[in-house]
């Protein structure tokens, strides 16, 4: 017989506190302000779903989430595949495996900020290290205050310089985990080097590349930091990304309706293609 | 199919051995007859994958030279050398199903559609997985998986030699055997040449014709099971094989006998002349019986395990096992001890020293 008993509630209480404050009532917080008007004072007016309305058929918004899907398209376009390639040319053992994992590991170890303000002097056009490169040099006119598509460059090199060591890290975590008969067998089998890659590699890292290409999907997909202090949004508006764009409307035009109701959608859209992604990734597990 | 000579080969995984207790293989030379079925026997570390992996050509052996059909294949790629083989855990191709599984050996060589349907069709009816073809290899059992890596080695037809790598070590104890039978019956139908490797004695007395026993990276006997079980070349050898193992029992020589506990022991033949450390009688449990008069011995222990009586005695130092069929006496109780003498034979420093009688041919 099994005997009920309740008494575990008491034990994830904990918890559910600590989920409730950090995060539920910060977001409900934000729900409430989707649907209101404020002017401060602390009076509310009804809004109903207005807000969600003017996000969504803004071409302010719009545009601020084609260029998001673009940044995180050729994030990831780059990274993964880039990422694949350096775990594969990575030694498997011996005196360079722990030299290789520490280096790829720096760029992970550098604060956000602190990325975004290292780029923005390296690629300064009189002083930065690149830019004085580029323009003195070589003399390439390369100013990404001045021209958009220099600094759509520049924010995704240094995305990929500082993000790409996630996918090689965990891309070579399940490259090392393949038992050596796989690749005796597959010699055996004279296979070639591409049907090695195709049916011993990429099947075995499929699950830590699933990990991985969520977490560059979200990470890059609610990038703030960065392209904020090396571009600001500019020139004009063509880095505005989705968060700074939120975070303009909220603290720059203290807009809290709109920018609450933003916040949300923006949230729907990642947990969706998120959701999206790893269903269809894992369906074939599942069966 | 090919017949393969190993000529003084030796194998250090050093840069630069020093001693003979660097080499994993000492020195071995071997021939492999076009078409048998061979079982590399030893334990864990003796040296057997080792060897394996040099003959499949994973591994290029420090000295020594590997001949296929008298054509030296040392220094090819496994691919060159057109062999097949298994491994200790099944490797399959998750991705593919289990027809892709079969023809990937044959479709990496450009063998055209029609002739791989056939092989691949011909492989699965013998494999019994002809119902399971078009199923993901992914979602197989860990049996019916080592079986479509097992098809995977015998699906070409020009293979010149095909190894198992304690193939059956992930396989559950009731398919071992199905398995076991299922890979004997293949040899007969295909006559590849098949090399086994294991520490299972029953797994290699049961596939191979010829047993190959190997320790510390040496070859110690080559026979027939009949040859290894009954007139073991080495007391490793009788001890290995058989359960229990050969009776190993420390002795004296004097005037052409030999002396245990005293007492002359009858052996088989005359005693080879030579110089030893060591001196051991070996005999055999099956030919140990209990009797009026002989070694007086003490009853230690015993088994009855089914097919016969497992008595453990005690004579002064030494243990001596009995097998029997009846009459089991009880453990403290005194009893005599009786060689068969045509089974009893001398070990100097491990290796047989008595040349066989008439009564053993």
């Amino acid at each position: 017989m099994k005997t009920e008993n309740q008494r575990a509630w008491f034990l994830v209480l904990p918890v559910l506190v600590l989920v409730a404050f950090n995060a539920l009532i910060p977001m409900m917080t934000v729900v409430n302000y989707s649907v209101q008007e404020t002017f401060g004072d602390n009076l509310f007016f009804w809004q109903g779903l207005d807000w969600y309305e003017q996000i969504l058929t803004s071409e302010r918004f719009h545009a601020a989430l084609g260029r998001q899907f673009l940044f995180t398209g050729l994030i990831l376009v780059i990274e993964v595949p880039l990422g694949i390639a350096i775990a594969l040319s990575m030694p498997r053992q011996g005196f360079w495996v722990p030299v290789c994992l520490v280096l790829m590991a720096l760029p992970m170890l550098i604060p956000w900020n602190v990325v975004g303000a290292m780029w923005n002097i390296f690629t300064l056009p009189d002083i930065g290290l690149l830019g004085y490169f580029l323009n003195h040099t070589l003399g390439i006119n390369y100013d990404m205050t001045q021209d958009p598509l220099a600094a759509w460059i520049t924010i995704v090199t240094m995305d990929v310089w500082h993000w790409t060591s996630l996918v090689v890290l965990l891309a070579y975590a399940g490259l090392v985990s393949i038992p050596d008969a796989y690749y005796q067998a597959a010699k055996i089998d004279g296979a070639s080097n591409w049907a090695v890659f195709r049916f011993i590699q990429l099947p075995k890292m499929k699950t830590v590349l699933t990990i991985a290409i969520l977490l560059r999907f979200m990470d890059s997909f609610n990038i703030y930091t960065e392209p904020f202090v090396l571009t600001g949004g500019g020139p004009g508006n063509s880095t505005t990304l989705l968060s700074i764009d939120l975070v303009k409307m909220a603290l720059g035009q203290f807009d809290l309706g709109p920018a609450a109701a933003m916040s949300l959608i923006y949230f729907a859209i990642t947990l969706g293609v998120s959701w999206l992604f790893y269903t269809l990734m894992t369906k074939d597990d599942l069966n | 199919m090919a017949k393969i000579t190993l000529s003084k080969l030796r194998h250090s995984y050093y840069p630069d051995p020093q001693g003979p207790e660097d080499y994993a293989l000492k020195m071995i030379d071997l021939d492999w007859t076009d078409g048998g079925a061979y079982a590399l026997l030893g334990p864990s570390g003796c040296g057997k994958s080792t060897l394996l992996n040099i003959i499949s050509g994973l591994l290029v052996p420090s000295e020594g030279r590997i001949l296929f059909d008298d054509r030296d294949v040392t220094e090819l790629a496994p691919t060159q050398r057109n062999i097949a083989q298994v491994f200790q855990f099944p490797v399959i191709y998750d991705t593919m199903s289990v027809r892709d599984n079969l023809a990937f050996p044959l479709r990496n060589r450009g063998v055209d559609e029609a002739t791989v349907a056939r092989r691949v069709a011909e492989i699965a009816e013998m494999l019994e997985v002809t119902d399971i073809l078009d199923r993901k290899a992914a979602a197989l059992s860990p049996d019916n998986k080592q079986k479509v890596s097992m098809g995977r080695g015998l699906v070409r037809e020009d293979v010149n030699v095909v190894m198992f790598d304690e193939p059956l070590t992930v396989i559950d104890p009731h398919l071992k055997w199905k398995l076991r039978s299922k890979l004997k019956e293949l040899h007969q139908r295909v006559r590849a040449t098949m090399i086994y490797v294991t520490h299972d004695q029953t797994e290699a007395l049961t596939f191979a014709d010829q047993v190959v026993v190997m320790q510390d990276g040496e070859i110690v006997q080559i026979g027939t099971p009949v040859d290894l079980f009954e007139r073991p070349a080495h007391t490793f050898v009788g001890h290995f094989i058989g359960s229990p193992g050969m009776n190993i029992l420390p002795c004296e020589t004097r005037d052409g006998a030999a002396l245990f506990q005293g007492q002359q022991i009858p052996l088989e033949g005359d005693i080879v002349p030579g110089e030893g450390k060591r001196t051991e009688i070996g005999v055999r449990p099956e030919f140990v019986s209990l009797a009026e008069s002989g070694v007086e011995a003490v009853v230690r222990k015993v088994s009855d395990v089914g097919r016969h009586i497992v008595v453990e005695t005690q004579v002064g130092e030494d243990r001596v096992a009995a097998i029997i069929k009846e009459n089991a006496p009880e453990t403290g109780e005194t009893v005599h001890l009786n060689f068969r003498p045509d089974r009893t034979r001398l070990y100097r420093d491990g290796w047989l020293a008595t040349t066989a009688g008439e009564a053993a041919q």
